[in-house]
């Protein structure tokens, strides 16, 4: 190149500048281009991050079993051998159903009752504010017993001291024998408004006749696929089908980041489109310039500027009002984030990947629909450009 | 120095052919004040157009500096353009955004000059057409006079070897046309070539060497 870059910019920006209302508009398109691919994929990845917080709070060393056969009964004694095999060091059924809590005049719907053995607590990292934990004899006895979640015990209680106290679940009364601490929810269900009985009482008051759900909790976590193997074949055992899953957090994190990893290509491929019509606003304004200039690149070339030279202006002149716009879309993009995960509490924000495949992709379309503007220029013979009125 | 073999241009527009020059030969020797005349549509601005290397002959033969240049490509022809050849237009040509330095120094920019040996270049050029104290005058602040004159100092910066003015006085009144053709003939009698394109007898009456082209054909030739 003849011609240094450094005077090819500065002719650009000249250029750029002396017409300062009809580069904003086409830079504009560029600017909410990148805005919105800076917050929508933001957000998708703040959605990915929640996700994935809430999953490993699991625990990495549990694996979560699914019974759906429900023809074959899977017995005490079955969850009695479940908790033998090698590599368990924990284990509690899990049995889910909603009923409706009341104590006194206060009542509410649809609450969700978990049933369970006295290991749960611990496997799910729940502790007790006050009185006692179920405990095996609660199970084996099938005892009307309940621990409430905090949350409950607030709506139902407020204040008050709720042990001993007598609630009804779905009409049977339950003595109240002790309240869980507040503990953070996760994508499986509120950890606070729900209630935890012995499965046993459950099965019998719900008139379940089969554990459907169990949680394991794997003596090692770096052996936990052994663990899961172990009860594979133990229950393919029983069933001889596979009429179970077997879900461990690796599994579930894996699964629900493609979900939302696929969330967040739509949504930036949506933002990417408005992007790709702000390049065709870089197009169209720069075909106007090129025309515009006929003469002016006529002039260029009589005096002994080269094709290149020509190609190269323009192509830098589409490139830099892509690239400022691109940059100001950044800005704007970082600065709605804040925004957004201040007013909404989540925590959102542009990863350093995201900001530059954005700006990369933005100087892109200022050159790729700058290109054929600026060969248009390019090729016109001096001739004839002189000629141009 | 500048030599046409029986050069003939011919356009063809559709199923037309026109044949624009028929034929031109002629001689431009070193130091030369040469003068192309004629009416319009005989041929004077196509003939003015490959002088300048911007457009190439049907046929025929264009020495330029005793290189033949219709094997050249457009690269080369940039390059003869940027170094051999200062044009002066006669509607100036300037570029309405830059100023008078700027349009001056464009010249060297496009050779790749570096950037202090260009300022003093161009500030050179600028001098000597008497518009040093006007260099950071955009063109339409200065008259078509003086616009002129940048022109020209956008033409003589690069140390051309041939000057090549189309109608040079055509935009002018009589006052600045002499005071541009005064520069002209002083830039001659310092040995510069030039090369004068006109339909104007007053101007072709300044020159060394005049030619009368008419429908393609060169009519009459004087050597004064």
């Amino acid at each position: 190149m003849n011609m240094s870059l450094k005077n090819t910019l500065k002719m650009s920006i000249k250029s750029i500048l002396s017409n300062k209302m009809r580069t904003f508009l086409t830079m504009l398109g560029i600017i909410i281009g990148v805005f919105s691919v800076i917050v929508m994929v933001s957000m998708g990845q703040g959605a990915t991050a929640s996700v994935t917080q809430s999953i490993e709070g699991m625990g990495s060393n549990l694996l979560n079993i699914t019974l759906t056969d429900r023809t074959i009964r899977f017995s005490n004694d079955n969850l009695n051998e479940l908790s033998m095999l090698e590599g368990v060091q924990l284990m509690s059924p899990n049995i889910n159903w909603v009923a409706p809590v009341k104590y006194g005049l206060n009542n509410e719907a649809g609450i969700s009752v978990v049933g369970v053995n006295e290991n749960y607590m611990a496997i799910n990292g729940h502790t007790i504010k006050t009185g006692r934990l179920i405990n095996p004899l609660d199970i084996e006895n099938r005892n009307k017993v309940v621990l409430l979640g905090s949350g409950v015990s607030e709506n139902l209680f407020g204040r008050f001291n709720p042990i001993d106290e007598s609630i009804s679940l779905s009409g049977i009364k339950y003595t109240v024998v002790g309240v869980l601490d507040e503990k953070e929810s996760t994508l499986f269900g509120d950890n606070n408004n729900m209630v935890l009985i012995p499965y046993t009482t459950g099965m019998r008051q719900f008139r379940t006749n089969s554990v459907t759900s169990i949680t394991v909790q794997g003596a090692d976590a770096a052996l936990i696929d052994k663990t899961q193997s172990n009860i594979e074949s133990y229950l393919l055992n029983i069933y001889g089908t596979d009429s179970y899953r077997i879900f461990n957090q690796e599994q579930l994190l894996s699964t629900l980041n493609e979900i939302t990893g696929v969330l967040t290509l739509l949504l930036g491929g949506i933002a990417g489109i408005s992007l790709l019509v702000g390049g065709i606003g870089i197009m169209n304004i720069m075909l106007v310039t090129v025309s515009e200039r006929t003469r002016e690149i006529g002039v260029r070339k009589a005096i002994g500027a080269r094709r290149s030279n020509i190609l190269f202006q323009f192509l830098i002149e589409s490139s830099v009002i892509s690239g400022i716009g691109g940059i100001i879309g950044i800005m704007l993009g970082m600065l709605a984030n804040r925004i957004i995960s201040t007013a909404f509490e989540i925590p959102i924000s542009a990863s350093v990947q995201v900001v530059l495949i954005a700006f990369l992709f933005s100087l892109f379309v200022g050159v790729f629909f700058g290109m054929y503007p600026a060969n248009k220029a390019s090729k016109l013979k001096p001739v004839d450009a002189l000629r141009y009125e | 120095m500048i030599r046409l073999d029986n050069v003939t241009k011919v356009y063809i527009m559709g199923e037309i052919e026109l044949t624009v020059l028929k034929g031109i030969s002629i001689d431009v020797r070193e130091g030369d004040f040469y003068s192309i005349i004629g009416p319009s549509g005989s041929g004077k601005s196509t003939l003015m157009n490959i002088l300048g290397c911007l457009d190439v002959p049907t046929s025929g033969e264009y020495y330029l500096d005793g290189k033949e240049i219709s094997t050249y490509n457009e690269n080369d022809l940039a390059r003869i353009r940027n170094e051999k050849i200062g044009f002066i237009f006669q509607k100036f040509n300037l570029l309405p955004r830059l100023d008078a330095f700027e349009n001056v120094e464009l010249p060297l920019i496009y050779r790749g000059v570096k950037s202090k040996r260009r300022k003093e270049e161009t500030e050179i050029a600028l001098d000597s057409v008497g518009l040093y104290d006007r260099m950071h005058h955009k063109p339409n602040e200065l008259s078509g006079g003086q616009q002129q004159r940048v022109a020209i100092a956008r033409a003589l910066v690069g140390n051309p070897s041939v000057l090549l003015a189309d109608e040079p006085t055509g935009n002018l009144d009589t006052k600045s046309g002499n005071e541009v053709l005064d520069i002209l003939e002083s830039l001659n009698r310092k040995g510069r070539t030039i090369i004068v394109i006109t339909h104007d007898f007053e101007v072709a009456d300044r020159s060394k060497t005049e030619i009368t082209l008419r429908d393609g054909i060169i009519v009459n030739r004087k050597v004064k």
